[in-house]
């Protein structure tokens, strides 16, 4: 388990390195400057802005010290919590530069007042996704072909096909503008947290039910189920007992696709829901071509997506060490 | 002789007859089929057949409820909302099939190549899908769109300069989307059809081939290529949606297709900022949007069922 760990962990780096190297000479050769868009700046002022952010270097020495300034220097990670948010610099001497749209504050200071409300976001995502997709696809699988399993079909069809740019408006209209029961946007509340993470959660829900049901039947039709059966356990044993470990790994093996899916859709989420988290910076980075900030933010998007899928699939060993071999 | 050859072993075999006949078995599929057939017909046929217009403006009228004579109402500019559906569908539509026939092409290619040649190349070939797909396509497209833009724009306003090229205002825009989002969706199809030209390039009708002296160019695309037609066919059917669906988030997020131009995207955007005084604008776009991608997928399952091919997607 270990070296499998430690191999998975090997194999990040390069793969880190690539996705590093091609996001920063893609963004740097894209013509015009980051300083193009804005109004008339005189050819003097552009020479300073770009000596100040080093943008008038060659391109090589700009990409050494960027990827320098990465480099973990330190490790100290319990100053991760020290200012607000979460202090990339004091902990591990990560440094990712300075915005260039907006100039008084660093990239390390954005993503530090930005993640963790994206992050937390995401969490109450999933906790619905699998709140709700879980149970739905349990009753489901166990009561096959009645009424019961054709609604929750039905529900996960319609929660895949009605994506979350649709059913976000819809359920601010009838839950905060028709029935007035929570806020419409905002991330101040509890209660501000409800609509963004149903919206965000139902789509992976919907699936998680789909594949909860698909996995269970699959396990249901074993023989040692019919075992089971035959020596007189009951429904209830029968099912959490016997059959939801095994079939809840095609559950298990969605959530890396999941984790992704959701930080993709936290743009659209917070865009909707007015939140200020990294999700809507990292759109409106990438229409003012800060290109630091979209460099920084990519990165720090591949770094949790790898991170969190390594998770997953440790997950998916320690459940079925077969797999380990692959 | 070859020719001939290829043609016997089609028609010796009746899969695709046995498809079709299971196809039009199942409900749903030949419901979504028609569906999408007709909406795409539609867009296409009848905006010029009623001499409907996406642009002309009624300021006067302003955003008015489905009526009698604007079928779905109007919006704030008092212009046609079926109108404006229909002429955002040609715009979905077309990304969606354009670019799904993109990520077909590089695809295919790139997998059977991959597959077909084997060893370190295969293993090169392959780490590279594995890398791009370390992140999630809409980072990715967003960054192609960021990327694309200069280039693009540049494109319309040299477009612009001729007259007789003014139907197609726009167009750098769109032709960036087909690139960023095809760039990303051959992907998967890629890695399908690896994993099919592994298997099919053992069978001994690759060796006689091989024996008889052919390229390798020619046994992949003219050999084998030609045999994986059926989980081709089902995976671009499931590609397009979710080529629409991208399209439709990044118009959504004022990365798509700009105005004067409007996808399914822009409407339901348009829409969802309205929704509080005319809410017709959201329902009307979102249930078209969201019928196509369940006709789509209704369709792309039924044709799994019937060539009986087992793709998993994601």
């Amino acid at each position: 388990m270990f070296r499998f760990i430690a191999r998975r962990l090997l194999e990040t780096i390069p793969v880190l390195l690539i996705i590093l190297t091609a996001t920063f000479f893609m963004i740097r050769l894209v013509p015009g400057g980051p300083f193009t868009t804005e109004r008339a700046v005189s050819p003097e002022v552009l020479k300073n802005l770009n000596a100040y952010y080093g943008l008038d270097r060659p391109l090589g020495e700009q990409y050494a010290r960027y990827l320098w300034n990465l480099c973990p220097k330190t490790f100290a990670p319990w100053r991760l919590f020290e200012g607000d948010g979460l202090d990339l610099k004091a902990a591990f001497g990560i440094d990712l530069g300075y915005s260039t749209k907006y100039t008084n504050r660093t990239i390390n200071e954005i993503v530090a007042a930005k993640l963790p409300v994206s992050l937390e976001l995401g969490g109450w995502a999933l906790l619905v996704a699998l709140g709700v997709g879980l149970p739905l696809g349990v009753l489901a699988a166990a009561r096959r072909n009645t009424w019961l399993d054709h609604t929750a079909s039905s529900f996960a069809m319609l929660g895949i096909c009605v994506p979350t740019f649709v059913m976000g408006p819809l359920l601010v209209l009838v839950f905060a503008i028709t029935l007035r029961w929570l806020p419409s946007s905002g991330w101040y509340f509890p209660s501000d947290r409800v609509l963004p993470a149903v919206t965000l959660g139902l789509v992976y829900a919907a699936y998680i039910a789909r594949l909860t049901r698909g996995g269970l039947l699959d396990v249901l039709s074993q023989d040692y189920i019919r075992t089971a059966r035959a020596k007189g356990a009951s429904e209830l044993r029968v099912v959490f007992g016997h059959a939801l470990r095994g079939g809840l790994l095609p559950v298990v093996s969605f959530l890396g696709p999941a984790i992704a899916g959701v930080i993709s859709g936290s743009f659209v989420i917070e865009t909707i829901f007015q939140i200020p988290g990294l999700g809507r910076q990292f759109v409106e980075s990438a229409f003012n071509r800060d290109q630091p900030l979209v460099l920084g933010t990519v990165l720090l998007y591949a770094v949790l997506i790898i991170g969190l899928n390594l998770l997953v699939d440790i997950v998916q060993v320690w459940l079925n060490p077969r797999l380990k071999f692959e | 002789m070859f020719r001939r050859k290829l043609n016997n072993l089609e028609a010796g075999n009746s899969l695709g007859a046995d498809a079709w006949r299971r196809l039009r078995a199942n409900r749903a599929a030949v419901a979504g089929g028609v569906f999408v057939l007709g909406l795409a017909a539609a867009c296409i046929l009848l905006p010029p057949l009623l001499g409907l217009s996406y642009s002309e403006q009624n300021l006067a009228l302003g955003a008015t409820p489905p009526s009698v004579e604007h079928w779905l109402g109007t919006d704030i500019h008092g212009r046609d909302l079926f109108a404006r559906i229909l002429y955002g569908g040609r715009i979905s539509l077309m990304v969606g099939a354009v670019a799904s026939l993109v990520a077909l092409v590089i695809g295919v290619s790139y997998g059977a190549i991959s597959g077909y040649a084997g060893g370190r190349l295969d293993r090169a070939m392959m780490r590279v899908v594995d890398i791009i797909y370390a992140l999630p396509f809409t980072i990715f497209v967003i960054l192609m769109m960021v990327f694309l833009k200069d280039p693009m724009d540049r494109l319309d306003a040299w477009l612009r300069g001729f007259d007789w090229l003014s139907g197609l205002q726009g167009a750098g825009r769109i032709l960036g989307l087909f690139a960023a989002i095809g760039a990303v969706e051959w992907l998967t199809m890629a890695r399908i059809v690896r994993g099919q030209v592994l298997s099919i390039k053992k069978l001994d009708y690759i060796d006689a081939a091989r024996v008889l002296g052919y390229g390798p160019m020619r046994i992949i695309f003219r050999h084998i290529v030609p045999n994986l037609l059926g989980p081709v066919i089902v995976f671009t059917t499931l590609t397009i949606p979710s080529v629409i669906l991208l399209e439709s988030f990044l118009s959504f997020l004022g990365l798509g297709v700009d105005a004067p131009l409007s996808s399914w995207g822009t409407l339901i955007k348009e829409g969802a900022e309205k929704m509080e005084d005319a809410p017709w604008l959201l329902i009307g776009p979102g249930s078209i949007f969201a019928l196509t991608l369940l006709s789509l997928n209704f369709l792309g399952d039924g044709l799994r069922d019937a060539l009986d091919v087992r793709s998993g997607k994601h």
